[in-house]
């Protein structure tokens, strides 16, 4: 790990550490959205479990956006960004660092969601539960890794915040695709997840790579 | 002369297409397990075909554009107005599909959508165009030329693991009619008209893509000259 990405990630987790904006407002925001979805559709037994996996997989893209959007936005007081862009160290540090550390954001969220959620949708993992450890981070960082990258590109446009749903959850759909697939078939037992996971590695390698050397043509675009 | 051709060149498409109604319509023969509805794969695949050319085409452009930024604006410029326009005729031919799809589907299966493969994969790619196209909207200037390039080449990324993640999914869509397994294939006799109506459709393709690119560059034209008269105007 060299310095550059070191001194942005020591502080963003220190940032967060004092405001707790992000985390706690991605909490409560994944809560409300399984609440939602629990009143929504109701569920109980065998249904409970087809349909967790997406629920889990919604909430987190859902509350996530928020705090992809405030990862940029809060650099652009006092034009932090600007200096960023002037600074000598390359840029694929600085987006790393955005990653890894909003990846440990959500990740925290999940862990605190995710016995709520055991509890609310009534369920008994079926399948090998510390397959769960491997998924979700996966998936989460599938989220974290496309959604950082975009939230840089859609930060110079009207509308950002909209702007970055709309273009990270299509590019997102496969992810999810297999998040869900993964998750259900951990909870329901029924299926082997290994081809899923297979996939959303392979997703991750994918889009990590790409967004690692496209990342100073988006932040530098002028 | 440019006039001329131009002119020329529309009067050839419009009796293509009009002479590929005719041979979809009343020129091939009615198949044997689906009746009339089957005349839908004359448009249905054309469509389709114009579509996803468009779509190379803008990727090849949104990469060229990357490239040649720096060392060639002139050229970049080119580049980037081919990677509009064939998004959006992309995006257009891709409605068309999307629309003569469901109808075939209601007669053919009975029902109107599924998560299929290729329709999920070609959905997800009309999704990524549409995307791309409001990104161009909200972003200005030179930026969001770059912006919009990278976002093309992501989106390329992500069609064939759509696709992938489909297969292993579900998939209901019949297997290519053309280039398929033993057994696959038209009867001779549609032949003609398949050919006439996918030379037609191309034909009508090129028109409206060459239209979309003249207008992008008169566009870039006037922008850049505003831009000179503004910079004149402080200087």
């Amino acid at each position: 790990m060299t310095r550059a990405l070191w001194t942005h990630l020591v502080k963003d987790l220190r940032i967060e550490l004092r405001s707790l904006d992000a985390l706690v407002s991605m909490l409560f925001f994944s809560l409300l959205v399984v609440v939602l979805f629990s009143i929504a559709f109701d569920p109980h037994g065998d249904f409970s479990r087809e349909i967790a996996g997406g629920v889990l997989s919604v909430a987190t893209m859902f509350a996530s956006v928020s705090a992809l959007n405030q990862a940029w936005a809060r650099e652009i007081r006092h034009q932090v960004i600007d200096a960023q862009r002037m600074a000598p160290a390359p840029g694929a540090e600085l987006y790393l660092a955005k990653v890894i550390a909003n990846f440990l954001f959500v990740s925290i969220v999940q862990v605190i969601l995710a016995p709520v959620f055991l509890i609310m949708y009534n369920l008994h993992i079926e399948g090998q539960a510390w397959l769960l450890a491997v998924v979700l981070p996966l998936g989460t960082w599938a989220l974290v890794g496309n959604g950082i990258f975009f939230a840089a590109l859609s930060i110079r446009t009207r509308n950002r915040e909209l702007l970055l749903s709309l273009i990270l959850f299509p590019i997102f759909i496969p992810a999810l695709l297999a998040m869900v697939r993964a998750t259900s078939s951990i909870l329901t037992g029924d299926s082997d997840p290994t081809l899923w996971i297979k996939l959303l590695a392979g997703y991750d390698i994918i889009f990590t790579t790409v967004s690692l050397l496209l990342f100073d043509v988006v932040f530098q675009a002028e | 002369m440019k006039k001329l051709l131009f002119g020329l060149y529309v009067a050839i498409v419009l009796v293509l297409m009009v002479w590929g109604f005719y041979m979809a319509i009343y020129g091939a023969p009615l198949d044997a397990a689906q009746g009339e509805i089957f005349r839908i794969i004359f448009y249905h695949v054309p469509s389709f075909s114009v579509s996803f050319t468009s779509f190379a085409v803008s990727l090849l452009g949104s990469i060229a554009f990357l490239a040649w930024r720096r060392s060639h604006p002139d050229w970049a410029q080119i580049s980037d107005a081919w990677a509009l326009a064939g998004a959006e005729v992309g995006v257009v031919f891709c409605t068309v599909g999307l629309t003569t799809g469901p109808l075939w589907g209601r007669r053919a299966w009975g029902i109107w959508w599924t998560w299929d493969a290729r329709l999920t994969t070609t959905l997800v790619l009309w999704l990524i165009y549409v995307s791309y196209l409001l990104l161009r909207r909200f972003a200005a200037g030179s930026q969001m030329q770059t912006l919009a390039a990278v976002l093309n080449i992501f989106g390329a990324l992500d069609v064939p693991i759509v696709y992938m993640a489909n297969r292993w999914w579900r998939t209901q869509h019949p297997a290519p009619v053309f280039g398929g397994a033993e057994g696959s294939g038209m009867d001779p006799s549609m032949l003609p008209a398949f050919f006439w109506n996918m030379g037609a459709w191309f034909a009508w393709g090129i028109l409206i893509f060459a239209l979309r690119i003249h207008v992008e560059r008169q566009q870039q034209k006037f922008d850049a000259e505003e831009a000179q008269a503004a910079l004149n105007e402080i200087g």
